[in-house]
């Protein structure tokens, strides 16, 4: 096919271009121009080169927080993600629980995030809370806001009822979409339950678990809001996620090269994380 | 290997039934021999394959009895009936290989391995499969993973029937062709039961030695192609098969003879007594009918050419009427007259050919 030249298709390009300027590059390059400057403010700015990223990268403040950020998003998936098949496999599959089920699944969903962190915290207060009150009560010591292991239980229990119904109502998704003749397929050729699970289900649910997972990692990986409202990072540090250092470190205590060469590495490896798990599980698709 | 006998059975998908459309499957009696290629051919939604999901226990009947050599197995479930069934889609294990997949169903049944791997060659070999035997069955064409489905269901060497559900029509029209005639030829190797459920009559009279014609959740007719052919039962299956279809006209009885509209027709079964249909009518298929001198009078609508046939379609006064002539006859203008074969005019009551 004969394609016609025309450069006048470039002014279709402009609005998204300007679009994703506004809201993407402009505000990444600020971030940039802050992680390789000093600055005292007045638009004055020095340029530092690399000392920020290899003061963020030998700072023991950084590894410890982004330690635990990955072992919070690791116990968030390992959680959220069987939990979830689990609930999307039993499911109502037909009839009036299908709506109900869907419904109730949605609603932790749509809930704002900062809402979240206040009904997780007052529900979690030890003198007032249900959760707190009834945990003591039933002679566990349990006070969120100063032992780090309660802080740490109720974040990642705050972070399973508002996220898992995610990946339930994904894995719901895949698993309708599966024709029932793989199901009688299965019956006929003698499979177990397990064996449906993992040859049939699994499989088909293979591209609704990678969105999941990739979107699980993110969120999870970048979380803020609740445990700012919740625990506030508290006690001490011990709940102080790369999210909340980082603004702490930006906002706190101004300390802005640091912090934009935190926020560029932060980025970095959420990035390279997605893209190297994508390309992982997608590595058998375009074969077939 | 064995005799599959259904007995009595009706099935509903609903809870309460209160009149006829509410049943997927009416009283259905039938026998299937052992080794016998059976069709069963209906359009769309007449009860094929919840037919064919009885058989296999995937479904329970709501009504009546399924026997294999005489035993009732009515409450065996799709593993204890040791059956096979190929569905319309080709079902395949995606993790897996193609040779997994063929020996998935031996190792579910505790099968030792050597045996497997002998099986699996074996039926690969068949199915012309060797090649790709380590290759992941997802990365097959739509006919290659029919042809694992059909390979999983043949791997069983007992099972007692190999039940096929529309089983090629996501295939290529040319490979159609091709995996229908290893079908028959697989049926002729290993002699076992198979039933072939199509809405397809090329595909069901070409598979099968006995087509099994359903309607509305009935048994219409069972018998060979040219049983068919030649002696509709039902006027269902008289313009379900043949193309174009039987000619079913209205008619009257006149002191025990048929006529149209004061012409009078000889029939193969009108000396049997006809009496009490709510609706009588007359069956006559176009390719035994031909134009003479005298006869039931008729006017010309309309000619068209298939290259070795003309097709004429007709109007007379019992409706209108199609008859197939060699390319080369003259079809005559305007106005004719038609005579039937008699021993291929049949009278219907009610749909159902009056007989005895």
């Amino acid at each position: 096919m004969n394609k016609t030249v025309n450069q006048k298709a470039w002014f279709f390009v402009i609005p998204v271009f300007v679009l994703v300027a506004f809201n993407a590059i402009i505000p990444l390059m600020t971030v940039v121009n802050y992680a390789f400057q000093e600055t005292f403010g007045n638009n004055q700015f020095m340029w530092e080169g690399t000392r920020w990223f290899k003061q963020i990268l030998v700072s023991e403040r950084f590894h410890a927080a982004l330690g635990r950020q990955v072992l919070f998003t690791l116990i968030i998936l390992v959680i959220q993600i069987p939990l979830g098949i689990f609930i999307a496999l039993n499911m109502p599959k037909e009839g009036i629980g299908v709506p109900i089920c869907l419904v109730l699944m949605s609603m932790p969903l749509l809930i704002p995030w900062n809402v979240v962190g206040a009904m997780w915290n007052i529900f979690a207060l030890p003198d007032i809370g249900f959760l707190g009150h009834s945990l003591n009560a039933m002679g566990f010591d349990y006070n969120f806001t100063q032992q780090s292991g309660d802080a740490w239980f109720t974040t990642i229990l705050m972070d399973v009822w508002h996220w898992t119904s995610l990946v339930v109502l994904l894995s719901y998704a895949g698993l309708r979409s599966i024709q029932p003749a793989y199901y009688q397929a299965a019956e006929i050729d003698g499979a177990t339950r397990w064996a449906v699970f993992r040859h049939i289900e699994l499989p088909k649910m293979k591209k609704v678990l990678t969105i999941a997972i990739l979107l699980r990692f993110m969120d999870s990986f970048m979380i803020y809001t609740e445990p700012f409202v919740l625990t506030g990072g508290g006690p001490g540090n011990a709940t102080a996620f790369l999210s909340i250092d980082l603004v702490k470190m930006a906002l706190g205590q101004f300390d802005l090269g640091p912090a934009a060469a935190m926020s560029l590495i932060y980025f970095f490896i959420v990035l390279t994380v997605c893209w190297v798990f994508y390309n992982l599980m997608m590595r058998n698709e375009s074969k077939s | 290997m064995s005799k599959i006998t259904l007995q009595d059975l009706s099935h509903s998908y609903l809870q309460s039934q209160n009149k006829d459309e509410d049943w997927a499957i009416r009283n259905v009696n039938i026998d299937w021999q052992d080794g016998g290629a059976y069709a069963l051919l209906g359009p769309s939604g007449c009860g094929k394959t919840t037919l064919l999901n009885i058989i296999s226990g995937l479904i329970n009947p709501t009504k009546g009895k399924i026997l294999f050599n005489n035993v009732d197995i009515t409450k065996k479930n799709p593993v204890e009936r040791n059956i096979a069934q190929i569905f319309q889609f080709p079902v395949i294990y995606d993790t897996m290989t193609v040779f997994e997949n063929l020996a998935f169903p031996l190792r579910n049944r505790q099968i030792p391995e050597d045996e497997i791997n002998n099986k699996v060659n074996e039926i690969a070999e068949m199915l012309e499969l060797t090649s790709t035997l380590n290759n992941r069955a997802s990365g097959l064409t739509a006919d290659g993973k029919q042809k694992i489905s059909l390979g999983r269901g043949l791997a069983r060497s007992d099972v007692n029937v190999i039940m096929f559900d529309e089983p090629l029509t996501v295939i290529d029209p040319h490979l159609k062709w091709i995996l229908r005639s290893k079908l028959k030829e697989l049926h002729q190797k290993i002699k076992r039961t198979m039933i072939y459920v199509t809405h397809d009559q090329t595909e069901a009279l070409t598979f099968a030695d006995q087509v099994v014609v359903m309607h509305d959740g009935q048994i219409v007719q069972t018998g060979t192609p040219v049983e068919l052919f030649e002696k509709p039962k039902h006027t269902f299956v008289g313009h379900f098969i043949g193309s174009p279809g039987m000619n079913i006209l209205s008619c009257q009885i006149n002191n025990g003879s048929v006529a149209i509209n004061g012409t009078r027709i000889e029939t193969s079964n009108s000396k049997i007594g006809i009496s009490n249909f709510s609706k009588i009518e007359l069956g006559i298929r176009p390719e035994f009918i031909s134009f003479d001198k005298k006869g039931l009078p008729v006017k010309i609508l309309n000619v068209s050419n298939t290259g070795k046939n003309k097709i004429i379609e007709t109007e007379s006064d019992g409706g209108k009427i199609k008859l197939i002539i060699k390319a080369g006859e003259k079809v005559p203008e305007g106005s004719a007259f038609l005579t039937f074969k008699k021993d291929y005019t049949y009278v219907y009551g009610d749909d159902w050919i009056v007989e005895k």
